[in-house]
């Protein structure tokens, strides 16, 4: 097995026994990089190979002295370049930001550089996070792993394909309306979305405030307990940050899930959905049954409301969140401009590709004068009736099960032409966003050699037992240990 | 309702969006699609119910207002992310505001 096959945990475990070194981890994947990211394309920005092994050489050294500042020091990892790295560029993949450098860095940043590990490159995304595909990166699209002609999801599909194609070992991603949980779903990863204010945005390039959620991408659920327990925990830099004790979550890992009541809503196996997704999901379903799981079918009738409401909340936020950028401070600025005005429209105009555009104007046209009441302010009630749903269900049960995505990954281009076919991607991933509940997506199966995600919604910070509950079924499931083609043969298909 | 491509010139002019001919056509159909799924939310009865302005009930969240690390240091990093072109005089620089005027050397 190569070193840059393993788990975060199992690469962990090989450091603690002193069998490798940072070193060699990080030689591992740069050389895994060398041979697959000219297919993959999931990072933005590498770091330079010096940079990245003097980083793990010093963690070496401390760890030759018995000082590891976390169980994952000296693990290669990497960053959606939405997070802020003080003096790396972090682009948000559009012009407008191309060449910027923040002056400081992101909470998460610094979290998992206190922990020791080992950033290699800032992952690629849709341009301010904005799409379903990765397709809107204003530089290039990032391709699945496990089919190059499709895409990885989005918009965190760089974070995803770089932990399936083994390029790390694990990586953040960014979640407003489903950004993690559907690339995991795509790529045959794992992706949560922590509860809203369980980790905090500070230094977090923001779309819309109150959904955005930062969470990890990672191999498998063990993983996935590891960097939450790096990430979490409060920040006053972020004033939705929540002020909790700090939780051990692999401290749940193991436990019996028997008797855990699951509410298996049907809203969510109707509309759109592709039958292998329906059947992989069902699958489960089984499985859970087998292993003690009391499993209902529940009603959760605003769920095809979350979606329309998600879509004015969304970019109501964004608009005003993106009138930052008008080339004064930082960024891009349009050359040739003969007052402020002209300096705004065309740095903007130039700087802004065609879905953040798109949303900014939709945004500006839910708040506008004599449109609010009819868009914006409506859309804030049906969330109240979606979060509701979830109050509702809740009383009576544990956990929420649904699929990630109502298809597996689809073929580049095919939905770049029509916004609400795209938009149609994230219509189970939504809810939890609006409700700011946490949600999980693990890969449950595989439909014509593509991965099925499924996701399980938990109570507000019940994170613990959500990934104890996925932990029992991820070992059932017998997904664990697939890997995509490209390393059965170590060659990727050829890309057109 | 339907969204005329007059009205989408002005909420670009109002989001700073300077766009082209082809760009006012294809978000003027564009919007119109995506509306008409917006209007969905017509369905719900919605008298009553409160807006929902947030996921918590956090309110007021504080604390002191203090600058950490050297003010001259970082204001020499800020600059440097700035496009304009006077940053050695620790300005932000843009086109002139008011016309006529002339800034004396």
């Amino acid at each position: 097995m190569n070193l840059y096959e393993k788990t975060a945990y199992d690469a962990a475990m090989a450091l603690e026994k002193k069998e490798v070194t940072s070193v060699e981890l990080v030689e591992s994947v740069l050389g895994r990089i060398s041979e697959v990211e000219k297919n993959v394309k999931g990072f933005i920005h590498l770091i330079e190979r010096e940079t990245i092994l003097e980083e793990a050489r010093e963690i070496d050294r401390l760890r030759a002295k018995g000082q590891r500042s976390s169980i994952l020091a000296g693990v290669p990892m990497a960053l959606k370049d939405n997070m802020c790295t003080m003096g790396i560029p972090t682009t948000c993949a559009s012009r407008i930001l191309e060449d910027y450098r923040p002056p400081y860095n992101a909470h998460v940043t610094e979290k998992l550089q206190q922990a020791g590990t080992v950033l290699i490159g800032k992952a690629n995304m849709d341009e301010f996070a904005m799409g379903s595909s990765t397709e809107n990166s204003a530089f290039y699209p990032t391709h699945n792993p496990w089919d190059t002609n499709r895409v990885p999801g989005g918009s965190s599909g760089g974070s995803a394909a770089l932990v399936a194609a083994d390029e790390v070992f694990f990586s953040l991603g960014s979640d407003t309306g489903g950004s993690v949980r559907q690339p995991a779903s795509l790529c045959g990863v794992v992706g949560l979305k922590p509860t809203y204010g369980l980790v905090s945005r500070y230094g977090l390039i923001a779309f819309a405030s109150s959904l955005d959620q930062i969470g990890p991408l990672t191999k498998d659920v063990r993983d996935c307990a590891m960097v939450l327990e790096i990430i979490a925990g409060n920040d006053s830099r972020d004033s939705t940050s929540v002020p909790r004790e700090k939780e051990s979550y692999s401290s749940y890992l193991g436990r019996d899930i028997k008797g855990f009541k699951v509410a298996m809503p049907k809203e969510y196996f109707q509309e759109g959905i592709e039958e292998a997704v329906r059947e992989s999901v069902m699958n489960a379903v089984v499985l859970c049954i087998k292993l003690g799981v009391e499993v209902e079918e529940v009603s959760m009738p605003h769920t095809s409301y979350a979606l329309p409401c998600y879509y004015l909340v969304g970019t109501a936020e964004a608009s005003s969140n993106l009138a930052r950028y008008d080339g004064v401070q930082y960024g891009f600025r349009a050359p040739d401009q003969d007052n402020l005005i002209e300096l705004y429209l065309k740095t903007r105009s130039q700087g802004f590709g065609s879905e953040v555009k798109r949303r900014i104007m939709l945004g500006t046209y839910a708040l506008s004068s004599g449109y609010y009441d009819a868009y914006y302010l409506n859309s804030l009630k049906a969330r109240t009736l979606i979060r509701q749903d979830f109050e509702n269900v809740f009383q009576n049960y544990d956990l929420i099960i649904t699929p990630t995505s109502p298809s597996p990954a689809f073929v580049r281009g095919e939905r770049l032409d029509d916004p609400l076919t795209m938009y149609l991607s994230d219509i189970y991933t939504t809810t939890a966003n609006l409700a700011g509940v946490p949600a999980i997506s693990i890969p449950c199966g595989l439909a014509d050699g593509l991965p099925v995600g499924l996701q399980i919604i938990g109570r507000p910070f019940d994170e613990g037992r959500m990934l104890q509950f996925c932990f029992a079924l991820e070992k059932m499931l017998g997904f664990k240990g697939l890997k995509p083609k490209i390393s059965a043969d170590g060659v990727l298909k050829d890309v057109s | 309702m339907n969204v005329s491509k007059k009205e989408v010139e002005h909420v670009a002019a109002l989001a700073r969006l300077a766009l082209s001919e082809e760009e006012k056509i294809l978000y003027t159909d564009q919007f119109n699609v995506i509306l008409e799924y917006i209007h969905r939310l017509n369905e719900l009865n919605l008298e009553n119910i409160d807006p929902m302005t947030h996921v918590q009930q956090l309110r007021n969240v504080l604390r002191k207002d203090i600058a950490k690390g050297s003010e001259k240091e970082l204001v020499v990093r800020i600059l440097e992310e700035s496009p304009g072109k006077e940053k050695e005089k620790g300005f932000f620089s843009v086109p002139p505001v008011i016309e006529g005027f002339e800034m004396e050397e």
